[in-house]
């Protein structure tokens, strides 16, 4: 059976040989930074499993010891120059599409067939982790697939990876380190210090008022937490389930579906949620981190906004 | 009061985003300094976040598309997403944007969330292709408003996906809604909660679409950057990149961005 470990290994694989090239890079200046940087969350991948909860924690600490001195630079490996790709660009077409989509198309095909065709009997992939494990997959497919077709020079694909991962750098981990802070948060009692606070400030009576606190503390706690799935449970077992289904007596799919809606009002705003506000400011070599934000926000507002009323109008006048 | 102290966590974060310290570094201050104040003694701390970031490696693992992003780009996949827009007759930013918002949404409804995403399709076609669509329209941009094209394109790709995944029920944040409900002596079908993310989508997308085409008449009124000789967008459309960088080696690294992926990325936790 397939499971996680073996993605682990090929990525492990994978960030050791930009390790490796890290160090050969000459014209990184910080190139020992890169090295160390790559090669710890190699270590990670390989051998995480079979190292203690401490030693895992030392080694979260050296990368961010590393990433917090300043010690990864950004590599700038030998590529082709804008005009050769624009004649690239010409000469091959729009097939330069199709490896880019088999990597999505082999995931979702592959989850289809695997979910709703006996294939998934064969009990080829670990339960539930069919998706990613399809996309590692996908990515040596399509990884295949280019290198035959194209015939870059034998380092090209490594070279072209690092070339990308170093213009992203540390913000590659954010997302991962972000959702070990949540489980810290959750091990200290955060969540319910919050869901205390949250249903201490209802105002009595006003069935209104009830919803906007309700919808503000998804957005507020998914702003503080980075993603909505941490701050559902909470404000649902503080205000949601005791006051709005049962105090008020609204629809409760409304007010678990829609509350869920204006927790994601939150993420667009919030920094926390890297993956989807931070890591593409990098990806897209933003000079404001917090440039995607910036554009999120004239949308999330009002939109929380429509949802409080959806709510309102939902599980309340429509549903009494 | 003492029952308060783990919330310093937070403030920490949020006073070190602010201050722009090193994101992972403010990470790993608010970490511990929650853990002792929760309680916890300090190797007891190190051992959760260690744990924890072990096991969510998955997150991390996606990286591994960039060699396949970073080739394809090193033989033209951003030039050949401009070339696409720039050859269309009647392409502007904001269609673009508006038609990708919805195509977004509809495919993210129907389960294929994986399809989009930043570093996959966002990074080497939706940006390079909405930059060149504005190029098209309004001529060569400042580069304030060049890199708004771009976030904008990322946060076309995030409204569609948060606000039409919902839509599908078989998705991980409607089961935890149902989970929720279910413990609290609610039982509802994941249908029951999915067609109510419907209203929500039908909003975003007039919000945000409408956002979109207003961005769009706005940059018309921007005069282009002085000191420019001559604008590509009379060239057939070199992209302004050309122009702007004098060695092309340099340029590359600025205004196209070569793509990465993510795709699909498992978010943190699957959710937003």
């Amino acid at each position: 059976m397939i499971t996680y470990e073996w993605l682990y290994i090929l990525a492990g694989l994978f960030f050791l040989a930009w390790s490796l090239l890290s160090i050969l890079d000459r014209s990184n200046t910080k190139r020992w930074g890169n090295a160390a940087f790559w090669g710890l969350l190699s270590g990670s991948f390989l051998f995480g499993s079979h190292l203690s909860d401490f030693g895992n924690g030392i080694l979260v600490l050296a990368m961010v010891a590393i990433a917090g001195v300043g010690g990864l630079g950004r590599s700038n490996p030998d590529t082709t120059s804008l005009e050769d790709r624009l004649n690239f660009s010409n000469l091959l077409g729009n097939k330069l599409f199709v490896p880019a989509l088999i990597v999505p198309v082999t995931a979702l095909a592959g989850t289809l067939l695997y979910n709703y065709t006996p294939f998934g009997e064969t009990g080829l992939f670990e339960e539930r982790r069919e998706t990613l494990i399809l996309f590692g997959i996908g990515v040596l497919f399509a990884l295949a697939a280019a290198m035959v077709w194209l015939k870059p020079p034998a380092l090209a694909a490594a070279e072209e990876g690092r070339r990308l991962l170093d213009s992203i750098g540390w913000a590659a981990i954010l997302p991962q380190m972000l959702a070990a802070l949540g489980a810290v948060f959750a091990l200290a009692g955060v969540g319910d210090i919050i869901g205390g606070i949250a249903g201490s400030v209802i105002p009595e009576g006003s069935v209104l008022l009830t919803v906007i606190v309700f919808a503000l503390g998804m957005a507020l706690f998914t702003m503080i937490m980075g993603n909505a799935f941490a701050a559902f449970p909470v404000m649902a077992a503080a205000i949601g389930i005791p006051l709005l289904v049962e105090g008020y007596g609204g629809d409760p799919a409304v007010i678990g579906a829609v509350g869920m809606l204006a927790g994601f009002c939150g993420t667009l705003m919030t920094p926390m949620a890297a993956n989807f506000n931070i890591v593409p400011a990098a990806l897209l070599e933003l000079k404001d981190q917090n440039g995607v934000i910036r554009q999120q926000i004239g949308t999330a507002i009002p939109l929380w906004v429509c949802n409080v009323i959806i709510i309102y109008v939902g599980a309340f006048l429509l549903w009494n | 009061m003492s029952e308060y102290w783990p919330l310093a966590g937070i403030l920490i974060v949020v006073v070190g985003f602010a201050l722009r310290f090193n994101p992972l570094l403010v990470v790993v201050v608010a970490a511990i300094a929650t853990g002792l104040l929760g309680g916890l003694d300090f190797v007891a701390v190190i051992e959760a976040l260690g744990k924890a970031f072990n096991d969510n490696r998955y997150i991390s693992v996606t990286w591994i598309i960039l060699p396949v992003i970073g080739l394809l780009e090193r033989y033209g996949l951003q030039q050949r997403a401009r070339g696409l827009i720039e050859g269309m007759r009647g392409a502007t930013m904001g269609k673009l944007l508006v038609v990708y918002l919805g195509f977004r949404q509809l495919t993210a409804a129907i389960g294929m969330k994986d399809i989009g995403g930043h570093p996959q399709a966002v990074r080497p076609l939706v940006a390079p292709m909405a930059e060149a669509a504005a190029e098209k329209s309004h001529g060569d941009l400042p580069d304030a408003e060049r890199e708004k094209v771009k976030a904008m394109s990322a946060a076309t790709d995030n409204v569609g996906l948060f606000f039409g995944e919902d839509i599908f029920f078989a998705i991980a944040s409607i089961l935890l809604i149902q989970g929720v409900f279910e413990s609290a002596g609610y039982p509802l079908t994941p249908l029951q909660l999915s067609v109510w993310a419907i209203p929500t989508a039908i909003c975003a997308f007039f919000i945000h679409g409408g956002r979109i085409l207003a961005f769009d008449r706005r940059l018309a009124n921007i005069p282009p950057p002085p000191g420019e000789g001559d604008h590509p967008q009379d060239g057939g459309g070199a992209p302004s990149a050309f122009t702007l960088g004098g060695r092309e080696s340099d340029s590359l690294n600025v205004p196209l961005h070569p793509a990465a992926d993510a795709s699909r990325s498992p978010s943190p936790k699957g959710e937003e």
